[in-house]
């Protein structure tokens, strides 16, 4: 195995680029590093990519966007007001993830770029819209966070492609997100089903929103007809039953370990209505 | 034996010291079994089937065996042949012999110079199988058809026409079964499946073991007894006991899943071979695929009551899978049935069933859990049914003092009827309950245990005084220990020390189990320490020129028995002690016995619990723990007792499972996944400590580790019913069950 500490994204697409063997980049490490324990993957070539410049900074640009570097740990989220301020659903999100101890290491990038549906951060991050700055061999592009994961243990990344940063769109007036999951536990444990709203209302009335489901599908889902049952209504008790009918209809979920289909399929739907209340609370809120 | 028993006055007993190993456990410098180091060292790394059930082929270590750094690699057939009965089941369990009888099951194993080279090697061992048909589910392991696991080792008390799976019957009972149901006004009969769940030990098993060509080894284990490491390795190994040498290291609980052994005897097999001290550490799924879990059971339980609550008959069959090998705690759990209630006439029936799971280790108060979830599950629907208070009716029916228990014998004094009053009269049984909520109560039994017991104590030349025992500590003991014997000698605390002896120092010792050690050691250590002060009394006999009838111990001084006796002033252990070598040499004390006079515990609790229509979730709001502890020697630990085992039992009503996939392959095997409850799942659990002393004890000392794992399954079930409308017969009651149940009713 091979340990490197590039000193620019472009420097550690290069080495993945160059390598033929098994590729990992390293952040907080609290997937790769246990999977490395687990036998899960034993890399040719190890990347560490938190010596690069900027990789831990929290930045509000001048347009009212959000950029969070690659190895930004999600206790440092969560302890960010300003952020928690525009983006509590993102933040809760990713505050889910593992212990107080993970909660020091683990990043939301490295959440993302694990694969897995049920990753807790991901659903607020594609609710928001966020997208993430990738560079490859073939130079930088945004990339849509929901384009990412193909599939369990899967990104559409390609061989060199490594994500600098994430990006949070303005969250502008009237705004609200919210991400629940469903744990049979408190704590320490891996979503069941997760589901995030984001949402923006004029008034009672919701005039924007976005939902979108983990853990029920091979891949987060974008519920577009969920999204739809909430915009124009003001969350009453015909536009809940619509929204959980839509999220409960988007489920895809397998029988497994964690969960029944009828079980998720059902959750989907309970926990698409209590996001978007928590969110239209949000929303309709002091900002 | 004749016992001096006190019950009240103490000085030291019931106060609660901190612990003696605790500062050294908080700071990390107490040393547990990973931490054992050698010179020259290598480490072990075990080699485990992934399949059920499968034929050993063959197996290539030549590609491992290249490495640099390899030392040895061992198979079965680096061990002895020949061995019988649980002595060939352990031997076959540590390592597999022509068939890998369950997914984990270990094949071979490798010592090399670095674990990281001993897990490549390890992955170099070509293992070829041939995939046998495997079944996981005990009911499905009796059916005809069933692959037979190891066809023609049942034994004399299967009745014939059963499947070659079930290894052992059991039935038993008392009374006019018929009679006593058709006096019944209500008769109800339900089948209750448990899942099996692990012990959870934080601490992985770990050893260091050394065993050189003139057949003379040594070994440091976390273990809950090294005599049994060192009599079921050496059986193993087909060396003799005395040429085995076993050191306990400090153990991260056991919950009985440390009274066997598993890696012991291939890390000897693999130092033997080597020439060097090996090393094994298990890793979490090692432990989950390859470690004691409980048994799974399939019960049927059969009850009759009168409109009034009294119970007329109960019936029940219990059958249980240990994995693929004999011996599932169908005894324990039969006996532990209705032990809570007086009933004329009761039926017993169990199956003993092979799996391909690994093989079944004692888990607190083993077999009694599951028991209880299918009696106290039936009695709370039976009051229901009859609308009856589910407390005052066992309290019309519970055992007490004289009566016949359902198991046979009759019980001395005993403590139910204390724990249910106690019950009922808490706050918590009254308290007002919000939407969505319910409570759940039961009672539940374990029978304790003695057991072969040696200890000794030495008096210092300060007058302190080093206790040996041979019980690890798990759960405090040495400060239970240091308290018995401060209170029989009169002196300080802080003035005895406890440590924990090796096999070489004292008799043999049965391991920390069955609730034991606070009684037994407790009891050795109190007749070791009065052997102490007999004899100082005899030093200042010979002192003072009086006879030893009349000097007397007293607050941890000789004294005259009285006027008469002549006017001397006491004498102090310390100064008895300092010139202790002129005046007659060293003095200890020592005592050992099998002792038998164990009292059982009974113990009753309330929890409740807040179900969320919607997804099925529990949350378990408030629980009060009531148990009889005989005495408690050190309180604040019998506490911890009562509270862990309600952890434990909360967990296994709510979560815990072990889930295999159709390929027979334990899917959860990681502690993600295998889903114990964290800190934040539970609420501050309440205690109330009853004390019925026990007869058999110098101070009343019932075991309490166990009895307050066996009421919570039921408990929990009861409180879900009362909270959410829907009876939960399967463990566990994870959300998805729930939630179908909820939706079923409609």
């Amino acid at each position: 195995m091979r340990y490197h500490t590039p000193a620019t994204f472009e420097d550690a697409s290069a080495i993945a680029a160059a390598t033929s063997g098994v590729t990992r980049f390293l952040a907080g490490g609290t997937d790769v590093l246990v999977q490395m324990r687990a036998d899960i993957v034993t890399p040719d070539d190890l990347i560490d990519i938190k010596h690069i410049p900027g990789v831990k900074d929290v930045v509000l640009e001048d347009d009212g966007c959000w950029r969070i570097g690659a190895a930004v740990a999600g206790a440092e989220l969560t302890a960010h007001a300003g952020l928690c301020a525009d983006w509590p659903g993102v933040v809760e999100g990713m505050g889910l993830v593992g212990s107080t101890q993970v909660q020091g290491r683990a990043t939301l990038i490295g959440n993302l770029c694990n694969g897995s549906p049920a990753a807790d951060s991901v659903p607020g991050l594609a609710a928001a819209g966020a997208e993430v700055s990738v560079v490859g061999p073939k130079g930088a592009r945004q990339v849509k966070v929901e384009d990412i994961p193909a599939g369990p243990g899967r990104t559409t990344l390609a061989k060199g492609e490594v994500i600098a940063g994430v990006y949070l769109p303005p969250r502008g007036k009237r705004g609200g997100d919210a991400y629940l999951r469903f744990i049979p536990r408190t704590e320490m444990d891996i979503a069941v089903v997760g589901c995030a709203v984001n949402l923006r209302v004029d008034g009672d009335k919701i005039t924007e929103a976005r939902v979108v489901l983990g853990a029920v599908a091979p891949t987060i889902v974008v519920v577009a007809d969920a999204a739809k049952a909430l915009i124009g209504s003001t969350l009453d008790a015909a536009a809940l039953d619509a929204l959980a009918a839509a999220a409960s209809a988007a489920c895809r979920p397998i029988n497994d370990k964690r969960g029944t289909i009828a079980f998720r399929t059902d959750v989907a739907g309970v926990l698409a209505r209590r996001a978007a209340k928590i969110a239209y609370d949000r929303a309709r809120g002091a900002k | 034996m004749p016992l001096d028993t006190k019950t009240t006055g103490f000085k030291y007993i019931g106060t609660r010291p901190d612990r003696p190993d605790g500062i050294d456990k908080v700071t990390g410098k107490a040393r547990y079994g990973a931490d054992a180091y050698a010179p020259g060292m290598l480490h072990g790394v075990m080699v485990r089937s992934p399949h059920a059930h499968a034929k050993i082929k063959n197996i290539d270590a030549s590609k491992a065996l290249a490495l640099k750094g390899v030392k040895a690699v061992v198979t079965r057939a680096d061990f002895p042949t020949g061995l019988e009965g649980e002595d060939w089941n352990i031997q076959e369990n540590c390592m597999a012999g022509e068939v890998a009888l369950y997914d984990g099951h270990a094949v071979a194993a490798v010592a090399a110079t670095s674990l990281l080279l001993a897990r490549e090697a390890a992955k170099l061992i070509e293992v070829d199988y041939e995939v046998l048909p495997h079944v996981t589910d005990v009911d499905e392991a009796m059916k005809p058809g069933a692959p037979a696991i190891r066809a023609g080792a049942a034994d004399y008390s299967v009745p014939e026409g059963l499947h070659p799976n079930v290894m052992r019957y059991i039935e038993y009972g008392h009374g006019d079964l018929e009679a006593g149901f058709a006096a019944a006004d209500l008769v109800m009969e339900n089948t209750y499946k448990t899942e099996a769940t692990h012990q959870g030990y934080i601490e992985p098993h770990a050893c260091l073991a050394q065993l050189g060509a003139d057949g003379k080894g040594e070994m440091w284990v976390c273990t809950q007894g090294h005599w049994f490491v060192r009599r079921m390795s050496a059986a193993a190994l087909g060396i003799d006991v005395a040429n085995l040498r076993v050191t306990p290291s400090e153990i991260g609980g056991g919950f009985g899943g440390k009274t066997t052994v598993f890696i012991e005897p291939v890390a000897l097999a693999l130092s033997r071979k080597a020439g060097k001290p090996v090393k094994m550490v298990m890793t979490r799924s090692e432990v989950l695929r390859a470690t004691g879990p409980t048994s799974s059971s399939s019960i049927d339980v059969k009850m009759g009551m009168k409109k009034d609550g009294t119970m007329t008959a109960a019936k029940v069959t219990m059958r249980m899978q240990g994995g693929a090998f004999p011996m599932a705690p169908i005894d324990s759990a039969l006996d532990c049935a209705f032990s809570c209630y007086n009933i004329p006439a009761v039926h017993h029936e169990g199956y003993d069933v092979l799996a391909n799971r690994p093989k079944q280790a004692a888990y607190r108060a083993p077999g009694s859990p599951m028991a209880a979830f299918a009696t106290e599950s039936l009695v709370d629907e039976m009051c229901r049914a009859l609308k009856l208070d589910p407390l005052k009716t066992r309290l019309q029916n519970a055992s007490r003092e004289g009566t016949k228990a359902s198991f046979g014998p009759t019980f001395p004094r005993i403590g139910l009827v204390e724990t249910l009053e106690a019950a009922i009269a808490h706050p918590h049984y009254a308290a007002p309950l919000g939407p969505n909520q319910g409570r759940g109560v039961a009672s539940g039994y374990w029978m304790n245990w003695g057991g072969e017991t040696s200890v000794s104590a030495a008096l210092g030349e300060d007058g302190s005084v080093t206790v040996s025992v041979g019980t690890p500590d798990i759960g405090g003991s040495r400060a239970s220990m240091a308290l018995m014997a401060a209170e029989a000698l009169g002196i300080p605390y802080e003035n005895v020390r406890v440590n924990i002896a090796d096999t070489g120092s004292l008799g043999v010792n049965e391991p920390t189990h069955g609730s034991r050690a606070t009684y037994a050691s407790g009891l050795a250590t109190i007749e070791a320490v009065k052997q102490i002060s007999t004899k100082l009394c005899q030093r200042a006999a010979d002192k003072w020129g009086i006879p030893v009838e009349a000097v007397i111990w007293e607050d941890g001084s000789a004294k005259p028995s009285g006027p008469n006796a002549g006017e001397f002033p006491p004498l102090t252990i310390g100064e008895l002690a300092a010139e202790m070598g002129g005046t007659g040499g060293p003095i200890s004390g020592h005592f050992e016995a099998t002792p038998s006079g164990h009292g059982g515990s009974f113990g009753t609790h309330i929890v409740d619990v807040e179900v969320d229509p919607e997804t099925g979730y529990t949350s378990v709001l408030r629980y009060t723990v009531v148990q009889d502890a005989g005495k408690a020697i050190h309180p604040a630990y019998v506490e911890g007792q009562f509270q862990g085992g309600a952890a434990q039992g909360i967990g296994w009503a709510l979560n815990e499972e072990y889930i295999y996939g159709a390929d027979g392959r334990l899917q959860n095997t990681v502690f993600l996944d295998y889903r114990i409850p964290v800190a934040s799942d539970l609420p501050m659990i309440d205690t109330v400590i009853v004390e019925v002393p026990n007869p058999g004890h110098p101070y009343g000392v019932r075991g309490v580790g166990e009895t307050g794992i066996t009421p919570p399954l039921p408990a929990v079930a009861n409180a879900v019913h009362a909270a959410a409308g829907v009876r939960l017969r399967s463990l566990p009651m994870s959300p998805p069950r729930i939630l179908a149940a909820i939706k079923a009713k409609g």
